[in-house]
């Protein structure tokens, strides 16, 4: 059965389109895709994100568990309310998810996991917690709104009670804090997001969901779907779980390992086959890919290196650019000239350094 | 949604046919399929001269999201095609039954024109989609 988010009619009041996602009815545009997607990189725009999977962990030895459970190291967490975006691997050094964890308290940490990942992911969190005496427990009661780009910090921040306001505009990069919005509902607002763009990601109990979006759209924030957020992330250069990697894929194939510490001491889950894979070396890489003629890049189109063939994994029109852009994963070593092949036609590509775009602006070489 | 033009014929597949006053056949794709298909940002057009086949792949449609295949409403040989959309494909979201149109044919079997839905049926087709 398909669930619906609290926001459900309100996307269809819009006309909005909708569609399954990881057994969600979610709506991927409201209108142009494009129009949404420039609207968070030149204003703001909101997204529906209450089909995320919010977990809250509470025990006397959360940060321990956490420094086993997460390939990044929770001990970078110092300052309440700060966060950190990390991997969670199995034992063979696979990505069984990729996730945001808040420091909230010594005892109070809060995980955000991947929706289509919810069940497998509790279970794996539920078991790991039992040696470390963690209760795990589930926010279904939470909503999630994204508002994104380069308005958006200041159309929320105006919505917020009065004496909440300074505070929150303080709030550094990668960090939440709680607030009263409108109606003096308790917001949990975060500055983080999926689009490469300055915002907030705002949990809200449910029942304040529609009045808070309302408030939102009334402040000029355009609704935007699930269709430009993809569109948006890539341009960003952030991975998609499920497209990008899984659990067959080490973070150093997926060009991750900015997330993972190795710091001294700490048995995290596959750090051992992590360590083997750094002195060795991994045999597949992840690249970043531009079509300068004309077509799109798309999932599971062959990519053909000069040291072998490899695949598209998120690829689409890139709506900043005006042009395609691709992750793959190709051999590791020198790829020389690559192709990609387009229904039998074979299209030169460029490789490029990723993200492709940040804070509204094309990257260097893009 | 505009309405559907009464002097076109219809594949289920949502393209479109439009039998001209010199003999000649216009092809494109609905309304309803250039709005289902979202955004559109590049078309494939076929050769000028190619030699094409009803019920065959003849282009390609690619929106933000996807890309479709555009099958041939009748057989023939292609006489022209809509230059325009190299540039503009968003032509056929702006106005899929006119300046949207793909490709011309010039049409080897007639008849094939015969077999197709025609403005009624095909909205039909589109309204039981709907629900």
């Amino acid at each position: 059965m398909t669930q619906k988010t609290v926001l459900n009619a309100t996307h269809r009041a819009l006309g909005a389109r909708m569609v399954d996602f990881g057994g969600w009815d979610m709506p991927i545009s409201y209108g142009s895709q494009i129009e949404e997607h420039h609207a968070v990189r030149r204003d703001a725009g909101m997204f529906d994100v209450s089909h995320m999977t919010v977990v809250d962990l509470h025990g006397a030895r959360t940060r321990e568990f956490l420094r086993h459970l997460l390939a990044n190291s929770v001990d970078k967490l110092k300052a309440h309310g700060k966060a950190l975006y990390s991997c969670m691997l199995n034992e063979q050094g696979g990505v069984i998810d990729d996730l945001i964890v808040y420091f909230l308290g010594e005892e109070f940490f809060r995980l955000v996991v991947n929706a289509a990942t919810r069940d497998k992911d509790l279970a794996w969190i539920e078991q790991q917690a039992r040696a470390f005496g963690v209760e795990v427990k589930e926010r279904p009661e939470f909503a999630m709104v994204a508002v994104q780009g380069p308005n958006a910090r200041s159309k929320v921040i105006g919505l917020l009670a009065e004496v909440d306001r300074e505070r929150i505009g303080k709030l550094g990069r990668f960090a939440a804090a709680a607030a009263q919005g409108p109606h003096g509902m308790p917001l949990f607002i975060a500055r983080t997001g999926y689009t490469g763009e300055d915002g907030f990601e705002i949990l809200v109990p449910e029942e304040h969901a529609v009045a808070l979006w309302q408030a939102f759209a009334d402040a000029g924030v355009a609704p935007a779907g699930l269709g430009a957020r993809d569109t948006l992330r890539l341009e960003a250069g952030m991975n998609l779980y499920g497209q990008d990697m899984d659990e067959t894929v080490s973070p150093w194939e997926a060009n991750l390992g900015w997330t993972i510490a190795l710091d001294e001491g700490r048995d995290f889950i596959g750090r051992s086959v992590l360590e083997r894979q750094k002195a060795e070396g991994v045999k597949r890489v992840m690249v970043g890919l531009v079509l300068d003629d004309k077509g799109v890049l798309r999932h599971g189109q062959t990519v053909l290196a000069g040291n072998g063939a490899g695949e598209i994994l998120s690829g689409s029109f890139a709506p900043t650019l005006g042009k395609a852009i691709a992750f793959a994963r190709i051999p590791a070593g020198e790829p020389g000239d690559v192709r990609v092949d387009i229904r039998g036609r074979e299209v030169p590509v460029r490789l490029v350094k990723y993200p492709f775009v940040r804070d509204g602006q094309p990257c260097e070489g893009i | 949604m505009s309405e559907i033009p009464g002097d076109l014929k219809f594949l289920k597949s949502h393209e479109w046919a439009r039998a001209e006053d010199d003999g000649l056949v216009r092809v494109g794709i609905s309304d309803h399929a250039q709005s289902q298909l979202g955004d559109l940002v590049y078309v494939e057009l076929p050769e000028v001269g190619a030699s094409i086949q009803a019920g065959h792949g003849v282009a390609v449609v690619e929106s933000v999201k996807a890309a479709s295949d555009i099958y041939s409403p009748v057989s023939g040989e292609i006489v022209a095609v809509n230059d325009l959309l190299a540039d503009a494909p968003e032509t056929i979201n702006e106005d899929a039954w006119g300046e949207g149109w793909i490709y011309v044919v010039r049409p080897s079997h007639r008849e094939e024109l015969d077999g197709l839905l025609d403005a009624d049926a095909y909205a039909e087709l589109i309204e039981d989609e709907d629900h």
